[in-house]
């Protein structure tokens, strides 16, 4: 049954193949089985699984299914649950039970599926490892002494290892892209304000934006016409009708313009990616493409731009875990201020105080005009680069990440080279355009990811690509092994 | 020396929505602790702000009153500072682009002087929740239920020169508000709130001298006496070799002193960046016209029209129009009194006035309508009953014993002017009071007027007070002589 993707799970589940209690029981078995090896999951929901399986069944036996009802999936524990715990990898959260449902959760509760659990992730979302989390490291599937990327590693690592058939993410800097890079399977970042941010605990509320991790870009899809659409509760969700973003996956790519920014290529970039990008391009090259060089000429300012407007954000959303209302409260304290002190400093792991400190530092008087309100000159700078490429380009293609999975503990005490990792996605939620990374071959047995970068709200067109490619191609269905 | 003060007010006014300036939540005054704040209120994570659509109407309504430059663009930005009561470690209020900008209003002072005071700017925010001292033994509890009330501040110029002049401009503000039915103005319940910003400085001398900020000023006195002990105690402290610090000072009315709260060097650095959870306000050209064109008419030209249409005193129309509900109920009765407005002035300033005062109610809630109100006052008018009649008929009204024509009715109330009538009454009065009536005569004329009080006292009690007064007198006069 793993191995089937979403929507052959969806005709199999119609055609009374298996009922979704099976399903469900099946995957539930797994995670427990693999959940050690990985450490994907803070915190897996058997009963409550069970539960939304059988009035799954009900609803497939009522003739009243959608396209996912019955089918199971993965949270990332940003992802506020109603009546269960809610971490976002931190032990500022670890006692917090969320009162309600993100609107991505109701959206996909409504749509039937089945909360398998909520997935390890960096802490707050904060890092390119899934290292930083409170409840430990999560492993890569290809290789358990590497990392799968971040933050939303846990998601990529369960679908990778095929835990869950499909997980949600969040991508502020690249947490969907690059850990669907780092794992071999398919991540979408959608343009902002496509998904609802309402419950999606922030870290840096002008680039966050949730979206689909699976194993395809035709599921992808379909998760996609499940999240999208605008949100009254979130007033940065765009008020633009939602399309089906299924209709267009089959359509030749014949005169597609695809963009190859001379900035992304050559430099740093390690050659076993580069070739296989260009391995990638070519495929596409043989579908109908045509291919053009195009300058982004300020993409190595979107690091130092990212850095400082994400922090300075999170400084800001982070400042309600104060230890008064809810989560981690240090004992007896003795006054405010003490137990302000003692609660932050006890609750927040190292590099969540690096950065709230940071983006302190860049807002503070004095400071503010040299840093915030240049990074949003930058942001500007780097958005009207895209624009303008892309009135040349339909796409732009890259490479995800500028290297494969690294080992555990690599980067750990140093920030600087694991921030410059984020060199090819960061710039793109900057941007706030959609981004698709799907596998595109392997380098050093690890899998390798092309990013697909597209015009505000051109998700259709971004899987159309994907999914051609994908018929084409079969690295999206290799396994790693003892997953397989 | 002779010294100049300066003052500067900051108005925050609770403008009075249905719900939260970014929630779903209620803003009704007084409920048990914490039973409204909803999750965005309580700041949870992963919730989002969406502006109340009534709260930019209201400020849009508050800038056109005061002829100001509504921005085409604001923008919401994060107050940063951490306190218990505040939930999200940050008050969503507008810095560098507030929705309204300059304006201006015109102040009348105790010597009939006018003046303009000017409005730097005007902005949204969310007021914070309240930390609660008593009942928690050594701890401190926090009630969020006022947590995102909508709060307009209002930040005037520094163009006050006395507690008089800031109390004046207090109260234009204050009737503006109310005008426009944004707030209501409760002072006692903290929903129009007042800090003042006060220096002096050597009389003639451009440059400002350094400012004190006062706070826990909730109450026209209050800030009367807290800007008068605090002009005092700046001229002291400079008249004795010493400099005004820059703090903010913290007013006791019980001891009538301000006191240091915190200097210049403990002040946060508030880190105010735009809050990327909102898209900035953006309001055009039509938008404004159409709230201009439902503007009310303003107390000030009320009170003109009032002096002019209905023939009232300065002072008369300054009253009844302090307060728009008690000038609209003052118009309805009018009208129903065809048009008589001196007589529906004193009854609405008088009797009215001390029955909702003393039973401590709004004009809203009157016991009497306008339009009985107005209907006794036609009575009065065309002589059904006399003004000490009407004192009777009123007292019955505020019973609930009908409308004056049903209780002249039921009562028997009605005037006797039947002039046959009247003459028995004055004859038998005379005749039965043979030595009043010699000691009338004999009296010098500038005495008479007095005596005659006498005989008009013992008709109106035979008459229980119907005889028509004019007429009992007239023939009095004619009959003694």
């Amino acid at each position: 049954m793993h191995k089937k993707t979403i929507k052959e799970l969806s005709s199999a589940l119609q055609n009374k193949e298996f009922s979704s209690e099976e399903l469900v029981s099946f995957y539930l078995h797994r995670c427990e089985l693999h959940n050690a090896d990985l450490n994907c999951f803070i915190s897996l929901m058997p009963e409550t699984a069970i539960k939304q399986a059988k009035s799954a069944d009900k609803k497939i036996q009522n003739g009243n299914a959608t396209p996912l009802t019955g089918i199971p999936l993965a949270h990332k524990d940003i992802f506020c649950t109603n009546g269960t715990k809610t971490t976002c990898g931190s032990k500022m959260l670890d006692n917090f039970i969320a009162p309600y449902d993100a609107t991505v959760v109701t959206r996909l509760n409504k749509a039937g599926m089945v909360t398998l659990g909520k997935t390890n992730m960096d802490e707050f979302a904060m890092g390119s490892t899934s290292e930083t989390s409170f409840y430990g490291a999560v492993k890569n599937p290809w290789d358990i002494d590497r990392v799968p990327g971040g933050s939303s590693g846990g998601s990529a690592a369960a679908v990778a290892a095929k835990l869950a058939p499909v997980a949600t993410g969040t991508d502020t800097g690249g947490s969907i892209r690059q850990p669907a890079s780092l794992c071999g399977i398919t991540g979408l970042k959608p343009t902002y304000g496509r998904v609802s941010r309402y419950g999606m605990i922030a870290y840096a509320s002008s680039l966050d934006q949730g979206g689909p991790i699976t194993q395809t870009a035709e599921d992808a899809a379909i998760m996609l016409n499940a999240m999208a659409g605008f949100d009254e509760r979130d007033s940065t969700s765009a008020e633009k009708a939602v399309e089906d973003y299924t209709k267009n996956l089959n359509e030749s790519l014949d005169g597609l313009t695809i963009g190859l920014p001379k900035q992304y290529f050559g430099g740093q970039l390690d050659a076993s990616i580069e070739s296989v990008i260009q391995a990638g391009v070519k495929e596409l090259e043989n579908l109908g493409a045509h291919v053009k060089e195009i300058e982004l000429p300020n993409s190595e300012l979107s690091i130092p731009a990212y850095y400082v407007i994400a922090l300075a954000e999170c400084s800001s959303n982070l400042a309600r875990f104060d230890g008064v209302r809810f989560g981690h409260r240090c004992d007896d304290p003795k006054d405010l201020t003490d137990l302000y002190l003692r609660s932050r400093a006890e609750g927040f792991g190292k590099e969540v105080k690096r950065r709230i400190i940071t983006g302190t530092y860049v807002l503070s008087a004095g400071y503010y005009d040299a840093y915030y309100l240049k990074a949003q000159k930058l942001r500007r700078l780097i958005r009207d680069d895209f624009r303008k490429a892309l009135e040349d380009v339909d796409v732009i293609i890259g490479p995800t990440a500028p290297q494969v999975a690294f080992k555990l503990n690599e980067f750990i005490d140093d920030p600087i080279s694991m921030y410059l990792s984020d060199i090819y996605t960061v710039s793109v939620n900057l941007a706030g355009l959609p981004a698709i990374s799907v596998p595109a071959g392997f380098a050093n047995e690890l899998p390798v990811g092309m990013q697909i970068i597209g015009n505000y709200f051109a998700e259709s067109r971004l899987l159309n690509i994907a999914h051609r490619f994908q018929q084409a191609t079969d690295w999206h269905q290799r396994s790693p092994e003892g997953f397989e | 020396m002779e010294w100049e003060t300066v003052i500067g007010l900051e108005i925050h006014a609770q403008l009075a929505t249905k719900s939260k300036i970014f929630s779903g939540a209620s803003t009704t005054y007084g409920a048990e602790a914490n039973t409204q704040a909803c999750a965005v209120d309580l700041g949870l994570p992963g919730v989002l702000p969406v502006i109340n659509q009534q709260a930019i109407e209201m400020a849009i309504k508050f800038g056109t009153a005061v002829n100001a430059h509504i921005a085409d663009k604001s923008v919401f930005a994060r107050k940063n500072y951490f306190y218990p009561d505040l939930p999200k470690g940050y008050q969503i209020s507008q810095f560098e682009l507030p929705i309204v900008g300059h304006g201006e209003i015109e102040i009348q002072l105790t010597d009939g002087s006018k003046k303009i005071i000017g409005i730097t700017r005007a902005h949204l925010e969310e007021d914070a929740g309240k930390s609660v001292h008593d009942g928690f033994f050594d701890n401190t509890g926090v009630d969020l239920n006022r947590a995102g009330t909508p709060l307009i501040e209002i930040v005037s110029e520094p163009d006050m020169r006395s507690s008089e002049e800031a109390i004046a401009y207090l109260k234009k503000i204050h009737s503006i508000v109310r005008y426009l039915k944004i707030c209501d103005g409760n002072m006692q319940e903290g929903s129009f709130r007042c800090d003042a910003n006060v220096s002096v400085r050597p009389k003639g001398q451009d440059e400002l001298g350094t400012r004190t900020e006062l706070k826990n000023l909730n109450s026209f006195k209050y800030i009367e006496q807290a800007i008068e002990f605090e002009i005092e105690r700046q001229i002291e402290v400079i008249e004795s070799g010493g400099k005004v610090v820059q703090e903010t000072r913290l007013y006791d009315p019980n001891k009538n002193e301000t006191r240091t709260m915190r200097s210049k060097e403990e002040a946060n650095d508030y880190r105010y960046f735009p809050d990327p959870d909102l898209l900035p306000v953006c309001i055009d050209q039509e938008t404004i016209e159409a709230i201009r064109k439902e503007l009310p008419e303003l107390p000030e030209a009320k009170r003109d029209r009032f002096i002019k249409e209905f023939g009232l005193s300065e002072y008369d129309s300054d009253v009844l129009t302090s307060n728009r509900d008690q000038a609209e109920y003052f118009e309805s009765v009018v009208n129903a009194a065809n048009g008589e407005a001196k007589l529906s002035a004193n009854w609405v300033m008088g009797e009215l006035s001390a029955v909702l005062n003393k039973s401590n109610i709004d004009i809203t809630q009157s016991p009497v309508s306008a339009e009985m109100l107005g209907g006794m006052i036609k009575r009065i008018k065309d002589n059904t009953i006399s003004g000490n009649i009407a004192k009777q008929v009123f007292e019955a009204m505020c019973n609930g014993e009908g409308s004056a024509d049903e209780i002249i009715d039921n009562q028997g109330l009605k005037q006797v002017t039947d002039p046959g009538a009247i003459e028995k009454l004055v004859d038998d009065v005379i005749d039965a009071n043979p030595d009043q009536v010699k000691q009338y005569q004999q009296a010098p004329a500038e005495k008479q007027g007095k005596l005659i009080g006498f005989f008009v006292g013992q008709i109106m009690k035979k008459s229980q007070g119907k005889a028509n007064p004019q007429q009992v007198n007239e023939l009095l006069q004619e009959k003694l002589k």
